[in-house]
């Protein structure tokens, strides 16, 4: 085991921006109490960005409301600035920014309407406004979309329009609460830049929180949280330190990387283990060479291992992992799923979609899509909000007509197709749409019975899935109250209850945490094993890396199609070592962007 | 400063009002509440209400035809109230009412004409369905009415003369004409305008929660109180618009006359207006989301507008405790204000006393509303 | 079949009764108004205040107001000395109707002249005043009648005799009462009916339903057999409150009754259930249930006859159910009527409800979003 991280930085006496002190804060509902915070204790320093990291549920847009005022502690103290959050919230709302999820932007206002809206509310002098516009418009690229409603915006031109409007009056704090969520890759990098240019230039103080484990390396300093606690604190690099020559990537033969992963994760001399398209990601316990890799671990005798830098996730997943070991004493383990054998010939086309079209009155979600899964395949369908995906997932699943073109699950189209026909198909929507007054158990028994199941069969399987899901502590409980790990576990197991051959997935892992993450991916990939036909669609290009295939769509349109390898080997960005989906897809974008100027110049 | 304060907050206000106006202007559902729903429910309610019965279906059966009979039973015809249906026997006629094709029985026996004038015991039947109590009654009063003056005319037709010891002379003041419109409509415009205000307020403030854009507000340096106003000045603006499209709809469309004055009931109106979108975010405010404000909103605003605003029930005839209840209903007071303004002119005293209660009301809203929201969530 | 059927009931069930919030949406209200609106909604007066201005010093005016003193319905509250106080009590509505007995009333009715008693009403409340008169002219009849047989020995002209089916004493509580139970069934089940959909599309489930092997039909069984449940449960209670609270007569058979409330049910939860398959997010679904609730109880016959609206207005009634209800609930209620005599209020129901529970169904499916 590696020494523990020196995660508090160097601490300030004086000058800093947000003082926590033991701050706990608990919320009431449906007679069940959700503690937000946990006597939260920790400071932040000027001039730079703190990332507040975790999944859902673990505390951030609790701590940001009561930063900026808007929620009290039920006890402890935050002093924002040097102001007591509680008593002198008006001061503090006066000094400091804050952008809540989905940037409160009124949509039904234009973009300069919600400029002037926002100046009005923040007294910014008449004659000074011009000025303060022009500069937020150049740095934003929103200039040409002034009259534009802001509903009209893109995911990504929303997310520069909220910030531009916190930063009418630069504050001397600005909170930005999950700025990236839902947002192309290339926003994204965008949103970045704009951010550190502030901090550059007028040396405001930054904190932000996300979900995404990959920008909190972008941060100077992070606050990593999970269910109310601090995990640790400090500079996204030394949280990884430590493991330093515990991480290897290993080359695998083809075919057995699902199976090999599998086994991996529950050694105990495995920290992490990670499907990273053809190769597996594995972070041990102790430190070691390549060749002690292949030693220790029996079924590694003859993969190729090469030794790779540390991660910021690793750092989150071994402090995860410590921290479930030392309050729950258990190893953490991933469970497999059992699935029927699924009878057919592999490697035949389970889901062919040819010219896919979707109009909605003079708009085309989806411009005439091709493609096709085989039996036993993981595929992905890749995009930020808005490219189309949900809208072909749904014609897929038989929820929407298509406009054009055709479409094939299993030989049928859902939508036509006799409802028996939709027996061997399992469903799992977006925001793990459950019941939520339902208790677990009722959950499963009515979505046994939907699939035509009863008496004996119906018994066995709900009592397979509160067993394999590791529900049965939770059978009484409502589903609404459940932790977001939960109700992921909860919707997939009502997926399967009919043991489906295919099964849609949409946005599966949006928001949980990496734990229940790798469990999920777990379960999938034993499903794939045992030939499941598994339908994905995610915007987190790192989720790709699970899929046999994937296509990227923008617009309504696919990008690119391919493995997660040829898709990182054609869209290499220049210079740059072992990129990533997300590094890809940037590049890809580029590409395709720099086609159709030089196009356009052509004419 | 304090100088520079004030006008910060009227800076504030006014881009909050700046922004309700843009969005009231881009959501064709909050004008179309305001201004279209009230002149579409007006015009519906406005016809369709009515407790004049006209045109009732009777049925007249004349046993043994006579001259006189024909000649009473003729009274019956040419006469807007009553559609006479000829039936041969008492059982026939009495299976229509049965069957709800007529609604009364007029029966003139074979000794009519004997019998006339000679006894107090009436040689004709008449029998009303009785389930619709109030029609019936009114029916019955026609009937009377008919009967009466055939008789009068009758009598003096053989040279006698009618022994009526006391006649009854009435004069109803201002709704000569007993047209039940000139004062249903006026009760319409508080039930409808009830409605209104509750509806597009306990919309408006769930809409910003719901879409995260109270979030961005609150933690501006705006105060409550701008808020407030913030939401209450736009919409006060369009209720009152609609308000005043109803008046003129009472006016023109169904003749109702309007003897008040324009002043009373512009100030009525303001003050009612206050207290329907007064309560309208009182229950947003609690409700905190859309689903639960519109419930509530269902439950207590329309019904009891309905039954217990005197609109068409008597509320000095309902159980003392039921009045007190009604007190707590704002439509009732401008129930009695409308009713007074259109019909009656201006009573400054009416006014004053349901003034009187509706700023009660009124004041009593914005203080729970003040309490109640709060620059912080929960 | 069956099976899934009686499976989404089950969890209809459980997500409309274990919330505490829509329990008590459920229950309370429409105890709280059947006991309200029991009592508030009726058109029969009570203690209407009188004014008497008595101008005649002899005992024919006494006498008679003697009568309006003995009387339930009225109620003396001021007694007059001068034209200009007449004003000012009906202006402040201080009475309802003055009395004005002229000074010669007693001379004129011993001389066997015609006896003017001028009544002046307030006719703000047209519907009121025309009460008020009635009752006053049903008094004065009855004086006639016993002052020409007493005090002249003659007869006085023959008097109608009406007789009243159904509610001998004309007793307005009879009327309403038992539409009180249309207008609350009506209310709680668009409650149940109108979000059902729209609130799983919101939630998301609506498409994890429509993945499953259910059909349309059984999703809208299934959907249906709640509000029909709730619905009957919720009548049967408002029943039991009018005939053992308000000792309103039930003499028609029960058979008849619920029948047309089944009938009923049937039809307001296919326009529920329509509404909410129209409607993209509950909120929508609860305007259109509002708007489809505001019309249907203001021009179903509840309050005013529908025989008195306009031609356009009384054809477009014709697509309410909440108007062929009233009519057997008061029927089988104070009539006593039979199928036979009915079945013209059940058929349009039906075809309401089969109508907007088809269009519901296709929407489902078929809804653009």
């Amino acid at each position: 085991m590696p020494p523990a991280t020196e995660v508090s930085s160097e601490s300030q006496a004086q000058g800093h921006v947000i003082e926590a002190d033991q701050v706990t804060k608990t919320f009431v509902s449906a007679r069940q109490k959700i503690v937000a915070l946990d006597s939260c204790s920790f400071n932040t320093r000027p001039g730079i960005v703190t990332g507040l990291i975790g999944p859902d549920g673990s505390g951030k847009t609790t701590f940001m409301r009561i930063v900026s005022g808007l929620l009290a502690p039920d006890s402890g103290t935050v002093r924002v600035l040097g102001m007591d959050s509680v008593r002198d919230y008006l001061e503090v709302q006066a000094s400091v920014r804050y952008m809540p999820q989905r940037f409160g932007l009124y949509e039904d206002l234009s973009v300069m309407e919600n400029l002037e809206l926002y100046s009005d509310l923040l007294s910014i002098p008449k004659p000074e406004r011009p000025a303060v516009y022009e500069r937020l418009m150049k740095m934003t690229g929103l200039a040409p979309f002034t009259s534009r409603l802001a509903g009209r915006l893109s995911g990504g031109m929303k997310q520069k329009l909220g910030l531009a409007c916190t930063l009418l009056k630069p504050p001397r704090l600005l909170i930005l609460d999950e700025p990236t969520v839902g947002v192309d890759p290339v926003s994204r990098r965008e949103l970045w830049e704009i951010v550190y240019s502030q901090v550059e230039e007028r040396q405001m103080s930054v904190l932000l929180s996300t979900s995404y484990l990959d920008e909190a390396e972008r941060c100077h300093e992070v606050i990593l949280m999970h269910e109310g606690h601090v995990l640790g604190i400090g500079d996204p690099k030394g949280f990884s330190k430590p493991l330093q020559g515990h991480c290897f990537m290993l080359s695998v033969p083809h075919g057995q990387k699902r199976r090999i992963q599998a086994e991996l994760a529950n050694m105990p001399e495995v920290v992490d283990s990670l499907i990273l398209g053809e190769k597996i990601r594995l972070v041990t316990r102790d430190e070691m060479d390549a060749a002690r890799v292949r030693q220790e671990i029996g079924i590694l005798a003859s993969a190729g291992v090469e030794a790779s830098l540390p991660r910021f996730e690793d750092a989150f997943i071994w402090l995860l992992k410590k921290r479930i070991e030392e309050q729950e004493g258990r190893r953490v383990q991933f469970k497999s799923l059992e699935h029927h054998k699924v009878k057919g010939r592999p490697d035949e086309d389970i889901i062919v979609v040819k010219d896919l079209q979707r109009r909605f009155g003079d708009f085309y979600a989806v411009k005439g899509i091709s493609f096709s899964v085989k039996r036993g395949e993981i595929f992905g369908l890749l995009g930020a909000n808005g490219a189309g995906k949900t809208t072909t997932f749904r014609m897929l699943c038989g929820l929407l007509p298509a406009s054009g073109g055709t479409l094939r699950v299993a030989g049928k189209d859902l939508r036509k197709a006799r409802a028996e026909a939709r027996a061997n198909v399992g469903y799992m929507a977006q925001k793990f749409s459950l019941y939520v007054d339902l208790t677990v158990f009722q959950n499963l028994r009515f979505f046994s019975s939907a699939y035509g199941l009863s008496g004996k069969r119906q018994k066995e399987r709900i009592a397979w899935a509160l067993d394999a899901f590791e529900l049965s502590d939770m059978a009484d409980s409502n589903s609404g109250t459940l932790p977001l790990g939960f109700k992921q576990r909860l919707a997939l197991a009502a997926a399967l209850m009919h043991e489906p051959d295919i099964l849609f997935l949409d946005e599966p892992t949006s928001g949980v945490d990496p734990l229940a993450r790798r469990q999920f991916w777990a379960h999938i990939n034993s499903l794939a094993e045992a030939g499941v036909t598994i339908m994905v669609t995610t915007h987190f290009m790192e989720e790709a890396e699970y899929c046999d295939r994937v296509v990227v769509m923008k617009r309504g349109a696919i990008l690119a199609a391919g493995t997660p390898e040829e898709l990182k080997r054609r869209y290499h960005p220049p210079g740059m070592e072992n990129p990533t989906m997300e590094d890809a897809f940037i590049t890809l974008v580029e590409m395709q962007e720099q086609d159709k100027a030089t196009e356009t110049g052509q004419k | 400063m304090t100088g520079k304060a004030a006008d910060n907050s009227r800076m504030r206000l006014a881009g909050l009002i700046r922004k309700e106006v843009y969005q009231i202007m881009r959501d064709p559902s909050a004008i179309g509440i305001a201004f279209l729903l009230p002149v579409l429910l007006l015009l519906i309610f406005g016809y369709g209400v009515s407790l004049d019965a006209e045109h009732v279906p009777v049925g007249i059966v004349v046993e043994k035809p006579s001259p006189e009979a024909t000649n009473f039973t003729s009274g019956f015809q040419n006469n807007r109230y009553f559609e006479p249906i000829a039936f041969d026997s008492i059982q026939e006629a009495e299976k229509a009412l049965m069957e709800r094709r007529v609604t009364a029985i007029v029966w003139t026996r074979n000794n009519f004409t004997k019998k006339l004038l000679s006894t107090s015991d009436s040689p004709i039947g008449v029998i009303v369905n009785g389930v619709d109590a109030n029609q019936a009654r009114i029916i019955k009063g026609y009937i009377m009415g008919v009967w009466m003056r055939w008789l009068d005319k009758f009598a003096r037709a053989q040279g006698a003369s009618l022994n009526v010891p006391v006649m009854v002379k009435k004069r109803i003041w201002f709704n000569a004409a007993v047209r039940s419109r000139n004062f249903l409509v006026p009760g319409l415009i508080a039930v409808i305008m009830t409605l209104i205000g509750g509806m597009l307020t306990s919309m408006v403030v769930a809409r910003e929660w719901e879409r995260g854009t109270m979030e961005a507000l609150l933690v501006t340096p705006v105060r409550k109180k701008e808020i407030i106003l913030g939401k209450i000045i736009p919409y006060f603006v369009l209720g009152m618009g609609g308000m005043m499209l109803s008046v003129i709809m009472t006016v023109w469309v169904f003749q109702v006359p309007f003897r008040g004055s324009f002043i009373a009931l512009t100030f009525s109106s303001a003050l009612f207006m206050l207290t329907a979108i007064g309560l309208g975010l009182i229950i947003s405010v609690a409700a905190g989301s859309q689903f639960v404000a519109g419930q509530i909103a269902i439950v207590i605003t329309f019904l009891p507008a309905f039954i217990l605003s005197g609109f068409v029930f008597d509320i000095g005839s309902m159980p003392a405790p039921i009045q007190g209840i009604t007190h707590i209903v704002a439509a009732r007071y401008f129930v009695s204000i409308l009713q007074t303004l259109f019909l009656a002119g201006d009573i400054w005293h009416i006014y004053i006393v349901n003034w009187l209660w509706l700023t009660g009301m009124a004041l009593f809203f914005f203080m729970v509303i003040r309490r109640k929201f709060h620059k912080r969530l929960q | 079949m069956l099976k899934r059927i009686l499976a989404l009931t089950i969890k209809e069930f459980i997500a409309i009764l274990k919330n505490k919030k829509s329990r008590m949406v459920l229950i309370l209200p429409p105890v709280a108004q059947i006991i309200v609106f029991g009592y508030a909604a009726s058109f029969d007066l009570n203690d209407v205040k009188l004014g008497i201005y008595n101008e005649d010093p002899g005992i024919a005016s006494r006498e008679l107001i003697g009568r309006f003193e003995g009387s339930r319905t009225f109620q003396i509250t001021e007694h007059i000395s001068s034209d200009a106080q007449i004003s000012r009590l009906i202006d402040l509505q201080k009475v309802t109707a003055v009395l004005h007995f002229h000074r010669d009333f007693t001379r004129d009715i011993t001389r066997g002249k015609p006896a003017e008693l001028q009544v002046i009403l307030d006719g703000r409340n047209s519907n009121t005043a025309l009460i008020c008169l009635n009752y006053i002219q049903t008094i004065v009849a009855d004086f006639n009648r016993q002052w020409a047989l007493e005090k002249q020995g003659r007869t006085a002209p023959a008097r109608l005799k009406v007789r009243s089916w159904f509610n001998r004493m004309l007793n307005s509580h009879w009327f309403i009462i038992p539409g009180i139970v249309a207008l609350l069934t009506i209310v709680v089940t668009l409650e149940v009916t109108a979000l059902s959909v729209c609130k799983e599309r919101e939630a998301g489930t609506f498409d994890q339903l429509l993945v499953t092997p259910m059909t349309p039909f059984e999703i809208l069984v299934g959907k249906s057999l709640p509000g029909l449940v709730i619905g009957l449960v919720e009548g049967t209670f408002i029943i039991l409150v009018t005939v053992l609270w308000f000792d309103i007569p039930l003499r028609g058979s029960l058979v008849v009754l619920y029948s047309g409330l089944l009938v009923f049910l049937m039809s307001v939860i296919g326009i529920g259930i329509m509404i909410s398959s129209i409607a993209v997010t509950q909120q929508q679904g609860l305007m259109g249930a509002f708007m489809f609730l505001v019309p249907a109880v203001v021009l179903s016959g509840f309050a005013t006859p529908i025989e008195n609206m306009p031609r356009l207005v009384q054809d477009l009634t014709l697509l309410n159910p909440m108007r062929y209800i009233l009519v057997i609930v008061r029927s089988v209620f104070l009539q006593g009527a039979s199928f036979d005599l009915l079945w013209t209020q059940y058929v349009p129901m039906a075809l309401i409800g089969v109508v907007s529970l088809a269009i519901a169904g296709v929407l489902f499916r078929k809804r653009l979003y």
